[in-house]
């Protein structure tokens, strides 16, 4: 009978065991071969040892796009954070009106494409054209160039990106919903103010889903690629350039296929150092209700 | 029965959420009125957000150089594609991981898990190389088929979730019937996880449709293209005529659009579902 159910718990997950092998692990496994190889789209890979790595030590636009992203990480996940918990949390009052359409409204322009929000964005921020600067010339103050500032870009795409918090606001919400009101009633006849209840009971219980957030936006925006490629491809002299882009340049306009593999492993050894830190730090900061 | 000081409080809350509500919206606004002006009105000052007199120039021109339902066609093809593919294989796989009780069914469930931490950048040369061999560069099948072959690790956990709630007594009955397993996951299994099929299929949807680097990389030929090529391609060169370069942004944004006004209670009640699950 064992042996049976066996065959039968693989035949139901073949479809994804067929996947699994084809598109996840051997691609692993070549890619990391890969970064220590030689080869564009026509030749056949050469191996030529960490060659890759050390061109990339001292490639500036590695490290370019490398400090690129983390800016773009710094800044989208705790604004992001910010937001979305700040809308949820207004979104949460009691006999509170109208909750679905704002929520529906905050939410919509999360689900709309990049490609069609990018060139939204382009017009809003324009320096001349653009909604933002006209508002801000009204005021006789001259509005910087956005998109096509170098010190501006990226802020300017860190703030373009908030309107799509609507699904980390969801997230939010609902945990929110799930804490039980007796917590909060108690609360009340204890004397507690509104800001006390805030830091003893609502934060405290949202930090597992904060910490959730945290990762997930994380390792999301250390990838960061369709929002400045369609905005900017890269920014005015590299300023945008995130390190997924830089990535695919190399793999796909230059087709250095080894050097592109070689550093996608870079990308990947921080996403992970980074989320070890997240859970290392997690013990300290998050807490579980004991059920 | 509210006090003064709630009445205050109420009030300070509806200001800042009309507020952030008119910020999330505004920029749709302005995109749909410039869509609407004249060539001599893009410079008016003040900006107004009602052109003087609105046209549907800028559209008729924009539809000339952007074969707008070409590519919603395209766009439609593999999102379908992906949408179908993933309802027909995800919950099969979760039936794997919940129902049927097998030794190494957690070993395997772990792993599937792990694959959320690889970053795409790393599978996407070797992937990219895979297809080439196929010869499917420059189809719809690379886009596609990764859909049919397990139909995505996030939407397999939600299902195997929901599977994981149905009460056993239904089953031990239909089992004791003598219903074997894939009468099971047909008759019962299935129609009872309506909701969270509904969920993965909205959400499989919008993410097949906005999917852009997929696309990118894989689709050449201008005639294939989905909205995601389409229209960066028209921005890069009809970009500066505003006008029009607005009423292609509207054409491109109205599916999804017209999309969220007909399911955004599924959509949002859904998140709230699986954000539970979390």
């Amino acid at each position: 009978m064992k042996k049976n159910s066996t065959i039968k718990g693989l035949l139901y997950i073949s479809p994804w065991l067929v996947g699994f092998l084809i598109f996840t692990v051997y691609p692993i496994v070549m890619s990391l071969y890969y970064a220590f190889c030689d080869f564009n789209i026509t030749t056949t890979p050469k191996w030529i040892g960490i060659y890759n790595f050390n061109k990339l030590f001292s490639d500036e636009l590695f490290w370019k796009s490398l400090r690129n992203t983390l800016v773009y990480v710094a800044g989208l996940v705790p604004l992001g954070l910010f937001v979305a918990l700040g809308v949820s949390l207004l979104l949460s009052v009691r006999k509170l009106k109208f909750v679905r359409l704002f929520r529906s409204i905050i939410y919509m322009p999360s689900i709309v494409p990049a490609f069609g929000f990018s060139a939204v964005v382009t017009l809003f921020f324009h320096p001349y054209m653009g909604f933002v600067n006209r508002i801000i010339e009204s005021f006789g103050i001259d509005g910087p160039l956005w998109l096509s500032s170098e010190i501006w870009v990226k802020p300017t795409i860190i703030i373009a990106a908030q309107w799509g918090v609507g699904g980390a606001m969801l997230i939010f919400s609902a945990a929110i919903k799930d804490i039980p009101m007796e917590f909060y009633e108690d609360a009340l006849i204890d004397g507690a103010s509104r800001f006390t209840m805030f830091r003893k009971i609502t934060l405290p219980l949202l930090t597992p889903t904060i910490l959730y957030y945290l990762v997930t936006s994380t390792i999301g925006n250390m990838q960061i690629f369709d929002l400045p490629m369609l905005l900017t491809n890269g920014g005015p002299n590299n300023a945008s350039l995130s390190l997924s882009m830089y990535i695919y340049k190399h793999a796909f306009t230059y087709n250095n296929m080894g050097y592109a593999s070689a550093m996608s492993w870079i990308l990947f050894g921080i996403i992970f150092l980074i989320t070890i830190l997240y859970f290392g730090f997690s013990k300290r900061f998050v807490f579980y209700i004991a059920e | 029965m509210k006090s003064k000081k709630q009445y205050v409080d109420l009030t300070i809350v509806y200001v800042l959420l009309i507020m952030i509500s008119f910020i999330y919206i505004l920029p749709f606004i302005w995109t749909v009125s410039t869509s609407f002006k004249a060539d001599s009105e893009l410079l008016d000052y003040p900006p107004s957000f009602f052109p003087k007199s609105p046209s549907p120039d800028n559209y008729v021109k924009a539809v000339n150089r952007f074969p707008f339902f070409k590519y919603f066609v395209n766009s439609m093809i593999i999102t379908l594609g992906n949408v179908i593919g993933v309802l027909i294989s995800a919950p099969l796989v979760a039936y794997g991981f919940s129902k049927i009780k097998w030794k190494a069914q957690n070993v395997f469930f772990i792993l599937m898990l792990s694959t959320t931490m690889i970053p795409g950048a790393v599978t996407m040369v070797p992937t990219f190389l895979i297809f080439k061999h196929l010869n499917w560069l420059d189809s719809y099948l690379p886009l596609i088929v990764p859909a049919i072959l397990g139909g995505g690790t996030m939407n397999v956990f939600l299902i195997r979730q929901f599977f994981l709630s149905i009460p056993n007594d239904i089953i031990e009955a239909a089992k004791i019937d003598g219903a074997n397993d894939f009468t099971i996951y047909m008759k019962i299994m299935l129609p009872l996880s309506k909701p969270v099929l509904s969920i993965v299929s909205l959400f499989t949807f919008i993410g097949s449709w906005n999917n852009y680097m997929g696309p990118l990389i894989y689709i050449t030929s201008e005639e294939k293209f989905p909205l995601a090529l389409g229209m960066p391609m028209f921005m890069s060169r009809y970009g500066t005529y505003w006008n029009q370069a607005m009423a292609a942004a509207t054409l491109t944004l109205l599916p999804t659009i017209i999309f969220f006004i007909f399911v955004q209670k599924y959509l949002i009640e859904g998140i709230k579902l699986s954000g539970m699950k979390i």
